[in-house]
């Protein structure tokens, strides 16, 4: 007998709770609103879903339901990839060690 | 086009990705190079989707279109965007992963044939499932972040908002939600699909109104971890490994803040979900008010006793970022530095609206973070310190939470201020804090209270040094 795929899915699943487990319990208390502003881009990347909605029609039905809400989810995650990743970074870029120099 | 295997690959690879996004952040060294990873891994993510629809028509255009106007308005918003404001920003983010989650789940209902999933009216059963808990989820995320939103921006009232019956009604309601879903998986109606995101969007907004201003960090992670559990949710619809090992990612990490949040709270996680925390002390505490003698003093006062300091430890709040005072404190740290005084920083776990929020606002200032430390790094060097410089905190400094069982705030790891030669403290009043309950420190000998706002109090102390 096969295994259903989703069996497989599930696996994926569970073991990434236990990396994300691990890897968050890792990160230095400081970088806690990094975390949060990273964790917010990288789960937009739920866009993939969006861009299979909005790509779904031929020609006629470009604009039919389905695909609006499609590229309107594609608006919304893009918002999240972009100023997500970037406000990270910004704030990344303000960490600075004690200079050495006196 | 891409073939089916190839393309999970891909998928995998920015799984890992954002595995090595979040990994890069245990240091502040390898963190820049995380994110590098994470913007990666979204790269590949979208181009390979792209690759595996292979429909360059004029779709694709639109779809284009689309991406960049987010992009653009997502860029203007994190450039302009204040430190002092990350708590909002980052509940508004949430609130479009969960909108994006719930259109995503709409589109799928609506058009099942382009994602795989069988066709309208006969879903398959498991992805309906899947589907339904993805779109319910991130209903809850969307609505609750908005009014998180509402709280932190000001708009709404910080103060919990309850009323009778309130926690039967939102049982009842998270019970009519599996109902609806169970009805929804037998019946295929698309009514039931639609009545479930309204329950969901309802319960959204209820499940936080009753939460209080100062519970936000709380909030926040949870809200945070929802957002992934909503993506994994539609990451198992669409079969997608990338959104599922993310989903799963975000999940845990929000789950994790949140439980750090509460234990620097000493409060359980239930305790804060079901929320009214503040109101109900309130009045409790205004019984029993006499007044005791304090000692207050103006910024040359704090000057001369800073001066004569050998160490400074500074324990910043929330009331730093609402009078946006960092850059004053690190201007008046450079001078007391320059008098060969030692300073670090002390910050309380839900010292501001979200965690790690003081330690943003303290590198946007300049200020090294070898010198910033945690409560555990720092709470024994008190009682070596000469003066402590409360700005902007309060309850994480009341030594009552460690003698006083009655008292709401009883158990809550507090920060040793007490314990140093003398205390300053800038406030603006000698109203309570958060709790709602008076802070024993402000009485104490050793204890020299500012009145003032906190920005202009350290520029006249940096002036008097």
């Amino acid at each position: 007998m096969e295994i259903d795929p989703f069996i497989f899915r599930l696996s994926i699943f569970i073991l990434s709770i236990f990396i994300g487990y691990y890897v968050v319990w890792s990160v230095t208390p400081s970088l806690h609103t990094p975390l949060m502003s990273v964790t917010n881009a990288i789960s937009s990347v739920i866009i993939v879903g969006a861009i299979i909605a909005g790509l779904a029609g031929n020609s006629d039905t470009i604009f039919s339901t389905s695909s609006i809400f499609g590229f309107l989810a594609i608006s919304l995650a893009a918002i999240n990839i972009f100023g997500g990743f970037l406000v990270t970074q910004r704030m990344l870029a303000m960490y600075k060690k004690k200079k050495k120099d006196k | 086009m891409l073939s089916a295997n190839l393309s999970a690959i891909f998928y995998l690879i920015s799984g890992v990705l954002f595995i090595l996004a979040l990994r890069g952040l245990s240091s502040p060294e390898t963190s820049r190079q995380g994110n590098f990873f994470g913007i990666l891994g979204m790269i590949i993510a979208i181009t390979v989707t792209f690759l595996s629809i292979g429909n360059f028509s004029t779709g694709f255009v639109v779809v284009l279109i689309f991406l960049l106007i987010g992009g653009l308005i997502g860029a203007f918003i994190a450039y302009k965007i204040p430190m002092t404001a990350m708590p909002e920003l980052v509940a508004g983010f949430h609130s479009l992963v969960g909108l994006a989650a719930v259109f995503v789940a709409i589109a799928a209902f609506l058009n099942p044939e382009a994602f795989n999933l069988g066709s309208p009216g006969n879903i398959k059963l498991g992805s309906l499932i899947e589907m339904s808990i993805g779109a319910a989820v991130g209903a809850i995320t969307f609505s609750g972040s908005i009014i998180a939103f509402l709280k932190l921006q000001g708009i709404m009232s910080g103060s919990p908002i309850t009323f009778k019956g309130q926690h039967p009604l939102n049982a009842l309601i998270l019970i009519s939600i599996i109902v609806l879903t169970y009805l929804l998986c037998s019946t295929q109606s698309s009514n039931l699909f639609w009545i479930l995101l309204a329950v969901s969007f309802l319960i959204g907004f209820l499940l936080i109104i009753p939460i209080g201003g100062a519970d936000m960090p709380v909030v926040i992670s949870m809200l945070n971890s929802y957002s992934g559990w909503a993506a994994a949710g539609i990451g198992f619809t669409l079969e997608n490994t990338a959104l599922i090992i993310t989903g799963a990612l975000v999940g845990s990490s929000g789950a994790i803040l949140s439980y750090i949040m509460c234990k620097g709270m000493n409060r359980s996680f239930f305790n804060v979900i079901l929320g009214g925390f503040g109101a109900t002390e309130e009045s409790s505490s205004s019984q029993n008010k006499e007044q005791r003698p304090v000692k207050s003093g103006n910024a040359d006062d704090a000057a001369f006793l800073m001066k004569n300091a050998s160490s400074v430890i500074i324990v910043p709040g929330y009331g730093m970022a609402v009078a946006q005072a960092q850059h004053a404190l690190r201007e008046m740290v450079d001078t007391l530095k320059k008098n060969d005084i030692k300073v670090s920083y002390a910050i309380h776990p839900v010292a501001g609206r979200m965690p790690g929020h003081m330690n943003v606002l303290l590198a946007e200032a300049n200020v090294p973070y070898d010198e910033v430390f945690e409560l555990e790094e720092i709470n024994n060097d008190f009682a070596n310190a000469d003066v402590a410089f409360v700005i902007g905190a309060n309850d994480v400094t009341n030594p009552i939470a460690k003698t006083d069982p009655q008292s709401p705030i009883y158990g809550m790891p507090v920060l040793d201020v007490e314990k140093c030669k003398s205390v300053l403290f800038v406030k603006r009043s000698l109203s309570p804090g958060y709790a709602g309950i008076d802070n024993d420190l402000f009485y104490k000998e050793n204890t020299l209270m500012l009145f003032a706002d906190a920005k202009k109090m350290t520029e006249d102390i940096t002036k008097n040094l």
